[in-house]
């Protein structure tokens, strides 16, 4: 197959699908057993300094905060970031110097709300490297890859452009039409962090909702943490096996972690904490502020139930939880 | 003085593009209020859709993000990226929202970087899902402030695909065909794209704005379409409908 042109963005993520079969073989038990833990066991024991992380819901949606706020607060470093749509968790990851490296297909934003003051600056300033870019579609594909045990797969967005060019893709003829078609690489990060709805202790989690990429994710991720509102019992999965989107054989580690969102949305049960999030885009225009806020929130605290209390415990809770159900 | 604000007037221009049964898909801020706007007045059987997989919402008030849970609030359904994706890339998705930092005259975006991509005096958020709009809608429809700094001749960092260097090249590189750039509006005009030279073209003054406002805020030259026409001003009915959608004035101001 005649190359037709090759992205020059550094290609992370990538295994021989013959390799990664082999580490699945090796690493991923079949057997149900109970694998409810701590976010600082699991943090401590799946996420290593130099790891490719990825972290499920989108922008400001279902993201895993509490384990965002654990990895800041056990000091990893030189992490390197998929940035599918990292908007709050990218910003306080790259922020607090966890991460050094990323790969952009949305980041340094927040959406309706501006640009992120703290992450830029680290870019800016030459501490944090964008190693490649490409979309979000892209960077879904390339999950999807790897979820599906394949090389690479197909695609017609990034041709003719910058983002191609900065991308890890390739270009090739398409056997059968001879029109160019664009090589997404398959992308195995090393960890993911997902937040869920329910799951039981196993790992087989249900999603409120929509499922951004976070089927995709699941599959291609070599370590899973998944933080969930609830545990609930086996049975209940069972009862509707149809709702299960993460199967417990991708899962390593099950944290029951109730608001493990804020100050982001999980939907029907809670909406963003925008005085919050406010807060951090406001202070973390300085590297000073942005130190203060995780001095605040993340090292001054033992936990992520004291950091629940600190931003308004119950009753803030509840007001988040009737916005979003449209009755405040 | 105008009654009524630039913010409402891009809202109203951008949703009377928007054709009734006709499929859209949806980015964050104006483009959600242009299309839930439309979707109100002229267009009830506009489909919707979002990229974090809303599809179909009957949208109660104008969502924060594009995953906000107002995006599949009565929907038809609630899927996934690579379900809204794979649909926009098999044809299904009629109109692209797209916004920018920098534009060139063949409607191809910068939402990248300024300066150079190793060493950025500005770094923004990448492409997000614009590439993917502009890659695969049918019609893309761009929506920003126009002035020298963003009417380009050179893009700084070319992020999503309009018609690239001009007629073909789109199709020469493999982007779906008959797809691109449809509609450029800014707070002074709405722009189309020379058919034969793929440039982009003048089509509708906003009131109160000149021909020589248009000029003077953009880099490349820019050709009048012969039958140039004014853009009506908001109606008080939209207006209305623009406060009650975003009752928080987050885009429309309070």
């Amino acid at each position: 197959m005649q190359i037709l042109q090759e992205g020059q963005g550094q290609l992370i993520g990538w295994h021989d699908p013959d390799e990664n079969r082999q580490w699945v073989l090796e690493n991923k038990p079949r057997d149900l057993h109970d694998k409810q833990t701590t976010i600082a066991e699991a943090v401590a024991r799946f996420v290593r300094d130099g790891d490719l992380v990825a972290s499920g819901g989108f922008g400001h949606v279902r993201v895993a905060m509490a384990g965002i706020y654990e990895i800041i607060r056990q000091r990893r470093r030189h992490l390197v970031l998929a940035g599918k749509t990292a908007v709050h968790d990218g910003d306080l990851l790259i922020a607090s110097g966890c991460v050094d490296r990323v790969e952009v297909a949305y980041t340094f934003g927040h959406e309706i709300r501006g640009l992120s003051p703290a992450s830029r600056r680290m870019v800016e300033e030459g501490h944090c490297r964008v190693v490649a870019e490409t979309s979000n579609a892209g960077y879904q594909w390339r999950f999807m890859a790897a979820a599906m045990g394949l090389p690479f797969i197909p695609s017609r967005n990034l041709l003719g452009t910058d983002t191609l060019a900065h991308s890890s893709a390739k270009v090739v003829a398409d056997p059968w039409s001879g029109k160019p078609i664009c090589l997404l690489p398959a992308c195995y990060p090393d960890v993911a962090l997902i937040h869920v709805s329910r799951c039981d202790m196993y790992g087989n989690a249900q999603i409120d909702g929509t499922m951004v990429e976070d089927f995709e994710l699941a599959r291609a991720a070599r370590r899973l943490i998944l933080t969930t509102e609830e545990v609930i019992p086996d049975e209940q999965i069972r009862a509707e096996p149809w709702r299960t989107v993460i199967p417990f054989f991708l899962v390593d580690a099950v944290v029951e972690m109730p608001h493990g969102a804020h100050p982001c949305q999980m939907p029907r049960r809670y909406y963003f904490d925008e005085d919050h999030i406010r807060a951090w885009m406001q202070c973390s225009k300085t590297a000073v502020g942005a130190d203060a806020y995780f001095e605040e929130y993340v090292f001054g605290v033992p936990d992520f139930d004291a950091y629940l209390d600190k931003v308004g415990g119950l009753k803030q809770l509840h007001h988040l939880k009737k916005v979003e159900q449209l009755r405040g | 003085m105008a009654a009524y604000s630039p913010t409402e007037l891009l809202a109203c221009v951008a949703a009377r593009l928007l054709e009734d049964r006709r499929s859209v898909f949806v980015g964050t801020g104006l483009p959600m209020i242009a299309a839930m706007l439309a979707q109100r007045t002229h267009a009830p059987g506009l489909l919707i859709v979002f990229e974090a997989g809303g599809i179909g919402p009957q949208i109660p008030v104008l969502p924060i993000s594009v995953g906000d849970s107002r995006t599949f609030h009565k929907a038809v359904a609630a899927s996934s990226m690579h379900d809204v994706m794979s649909i926009s890339q098999a044809g299904y998705l009629d109109y692209g929202f797209l916004g920018a930092a920098q534009i060139d005259p063949y409607g191809n975006i910068n939402t990248t970087v300024i300066g150079p991509h190793e060493q950025p005096q500005a770094r923004l958020p990448g492409s997000g899902g614009a590439n993917d709009v502009g890659s695969f809608s049918h019609r893309t429809i761009t929506i920003m402030r126009q002035d020298r700094r963003k009417f380009v001749e050179h893009l700084d960092f070319l992020t999503t695909p309009g018609y690239l260097t001009g007629p073909g090249a789109r199709e020469q590189a493999g982007l779906p065909a008959n797809s691109g750039p449809y509609r450029v509006i800014t707070q002074l005009g709405v722009y189309d794209f020379d058919p034969v030279s793929c440039r982009m073209r003048l089509l509708a003054l906003h009131p109160e704005v000149s021909l020589d406002d248009v000029q003077a805020n953009s880099c490349f030259a820019i050709s009048v379409a012969e039958d140039l026409t004014i853009s009506p001003a908001p109606t008080e009915s939209e207006r209305r409908l623009l406060r009650e959608l975003d009752p928080q004035g987050m885009l429309i101001g309070r």
